[in-house]
């Protein structure tokens, strides 16, 4: 499951508390289901008993008590590891791909090798799934078509991700940690 | 050692102040199916028509079929696009003033196979591309997809040891589009020709056994699909 490395991300920008994540989160992916905030705080445990996140500070500013996270070397490690690897290409359900590619573009890590192997996993199921069997029945060329087509839709878009690598719009301030 | 069917060697061109392409180098093995992608104005047209001799590289070095065009006069660079080379451009380009039957006839007539037989044969290619057309139609005559079908029947009717394509399927509908793809590529490879297709479609560029992506005139990236 990408959330693991998708709260990597969120954190790689600079140290953030838990709703800082939740917030940033949503800012990212503004189509997707909010973050609870309960996962949230799961999750950064999780990290933190993996060694992959570690506690910086801890706030009382009046307010709830809020904890800082940070990641460990091992949790950019871990970061670097997802994002060299491209999503399956599975032409359905392609939440992967905008996570990594979004993760991607945020945390400025290989954006470029990013894309090309995304698109080179892409274009190989594409080339598997042209090649249908001697004998196939309309109703699986039409199965392979449709995934065919949401693989070309995948490809469009990261088309779209690398026009804007080559036009950049001012990347989100990594000091967007609240006190 | 088999040679390559085409082979470009740090090909540069430019349009005036437009640099089309720098320095680019790429080779098609025989029977090797390669896609040039890449966004609108990354030079892959200006490529394709290099390599078909259309163009004169300003440097660099292009060799198609054991050839070196770059130093070839322009008889010698038609008489290799003539035997060695079927090429279909975006639009089809048939000549106008020709009936679509001798528009695909032409390479054939160009080396002086015999009117009917050159005839039979494109007539032969014309069904097989899956367009009916009369003795005398005129391109005028036809639709976007229609001149797409007959400039690929054009291309093939000689058997070309490397097959150039731009955008072959633009005019197309998707499963005629896939239809004449797949009868491009598997007679061209069947006998043992190569074929570069330059696109930007997804879906094409993944019949290649490669995709070559340029940007701004350089290769960015190379990479095996099969």
């Amino acid at each position: 499951m990408s959330l693991t490395e998708l709260h990597l991300a969120l954190l790689a920008g600079a140290p953030r508390h838990g709703y800082d994540i939740k917030q940033e989160h949503d800012a990212w992916f503004p189509d997707s289901r909010p973050l609870p905030f309960g996962q949230v705080y799961a999750t950064l445990a999780r990290l933190q008993r993996d060694g992959l996140a570690e506690v910086v500070e801890t706030r009382v500013d009046g307010g709830p008590e809020r904890t800082v996270y940070a990641l460990t070397a091992e949790g950019e490690q871990r970061l670097r590891t997802w994002l060299a690897e491209p999503a399956p290409p599975t032409g359905t359900g392609a939440e992967e791909i905008v996570r990594k590619t979004i993760a991607a573009l945020h945390t400025g890590i290989d954006v470029q090798g990013y894309v090309a192997r995304q698109r080179t996993a892409h274009l190989r199921r594409m080339r598997e799934l042209g090649q249908v069997p001697a004998g196939a029945g309309p109703a699986e060329r039409l199965v392979r078509e449709h995934l065919v087509a949401h693989l070309d839709a995948d490809l469009r878009w990261l088309d779209l991700a690398t026009d804007l690598l080559r036009t950049p719009s001012p990347r989100p301030t990594p000091e967007r940690t609240s006190s | 050692m088999t040679s390559s069917a085409l082979t470009l060697s740090g090909v540069s061109h430019s349009y005036g102040r437009t640099q089309a392409l720098r320095d680019v180098s790429l080779s098609v093995a025989p029977g090797e199916v390669v896609a040039v992608t890449g966004p609108s104005g990354c030079g892959k047209s200006t490529l394709l028509l290099i390599a078909a001799g259309v163009l004169r590289a300003q440097s660099g070095r292009v060799t198609v079929a054991g050839t070196d065009l770059s130093g070839a006069d322009d008889t010698a660079r038609a008489l290799v696009r003539r035997r060695s080379v079927g090429l279909v451009l975006q639009f089809g380009q048939l000549v106008p003033d020709l009936p679509v039957l001798d528009n695909v006839a032409l390479p054939l007539l160009l080396e002086g196979h015999p009117p009917a037989d050159a005839r039979a044969a494109a007539a032969g290619w014309l069904d097989r591309v899956g367009l009916a057309v009369g003795p005398a139609t005129l391109p005028a005559e036809l639709s976007g997809g229609q001149t797409q079908l007959a400039a690929a029947a054009r291309a093939l009717v000689h058997g070309p040891a490397l097959l150039l394509a731009d955008e072959p399927t633009a005019s197309l509908d998707t499963r005629s589009g896939r239809a004449l793809l797949e009868l491009m590529v598997s007679t061209t490879v069947a006998a043992g020709g190569s074929v570069l297709l330059v696109t930007h479609d997804n879906t094409v560029a993944a019949r290649a056994d490669r995709e070559v992506r340029l940007r701004d005139g350089v290769i960015e990236h190379e990479v095996a699909l099969s």
